[in-house]
């Protein structure tokens, strides 16, 4: 795995973490260990995407740095996977 | 509204073709416990919910199922590339191909294409949360089903995932339903629908 595919994949096991939080966290609101798990790691995936999106292409148009080129539609589709 | 982010919620990299195992799980893109059904079910039903932090739970979940249904598009396409036409031919593909090629359309595997009826919207808040629990289960089943029938471990692994979010779903709109008696009336839940019956609970007031 390339440095590239290494960091796509620890955002998506991150990201994990935070969708995961995001709904335990829709029924038990006062829960304050999952709020600290939640803004750690809302943080370190806010962090890891904006690094991805700087050095590869921007996974949402959010993190289009609007340097002079538009890269959101030249980057690569979710469902190509690996053969491609 | 939404946003949407280029990558899946789980890798798929398949990298032999079955067309035969995508015919059989293009059911949960299209079929009566897919992905599409799920997500439209949640969705829809959070407009009749009187109480924010269920609707909530509804557009969480309903915002994930859009994730899964786009990874069930990428396991499909991904067996499908690359197909030879013998391979069409002999996989029983033909039928499917005839019509759409080798794009994703929503259809059962059966062949019945996707339908609203799959899915209820009763705009009441018990009746339609034990809905929701029910489709976990019978997502949940499916998957048991397919997994029964992939022994490709790059579609083992996506599968697994999703089923597993099933079972998670699963337990969150029971949690729902436990938030939801809590602000009714112990002795009969439904002396009433707090979605309809009661203004100050529907915001008619």
């Amino acid at each position: 795995m390339g440095n590239k595919e290494q960091l796509l994949h620890d955002i998506g096991i991150v990201d994990f973490v935070v969708t995961e939080l995001t709904l335990y966290l829709d029924t038990h609101p006062h829960d304050q260990r999952a709020l600290e798990y939640y803004a750690h790691y809302n943080k370190m995936k806010n962090q890891m995407e904006r690094e991805f999106s700087q050095k590869y292409y921007p996974l949402s148009t959010r993190l289009e740095d609007c340097g002079n080129e538009w890269r959101w539609g030249a980057a690569p589709l979710p469902w190509e996977g690996a053969c491609e | 509204m939404w946003s949407y982010d280029k990558r899946l919620q789980f890798p798929v990299n398949i990298k032999e073709p079955n067309a035969k195992l995508a015919q059989v799980i293009i059911s949960q893109y299209g079929g009566p416990d897919g992905e599409m059904g799920a997500s439209m079910r949640y969705l829809s039903q959070r407009y009749s919910m009187p109480y924010r932090e269920v609707a909530g739970v509804l557009t969480d979940i309903g915002t994930e199922e859009l994730a899964h249904l786009e990874m069930v598009a990428a396991i499909v396409h991904q067996l499908t590339r690359n197909l030879s036409m013998e391979e069409i031919e002999k996989s029983g593909f033909d039928k499917y191909y005839v019509d759409h090629t080798i794009g994703v359309w929503p259809q059962a595997a059966g062949g019945v294409p996707f339908n609203a009826c799959e899915f209820q919207v009763k705009g009441d808040i018990i009746t339609d949360l034990m809905e929701d629990m029910a489709a976990e289960q019978k997502a949940r089943t499916t998957y048991d089903n397919i997994l029964r029938l992939v022994k490709d471990p790059d579609v083992c692994e996506p599968i697994k995932f999703l089923r597993m979010r099933e079972v998670v779903h699963f337990q969150r709109f029971g949690e729902a339903l436990r938030i939801t008696q809590d602000k009714l009336n112990s002795k009969n839940f439904y002396a009433f629908n707090p979605g309809f019956d009661c203004d100050e609970c529907s915001g008619k007031k």
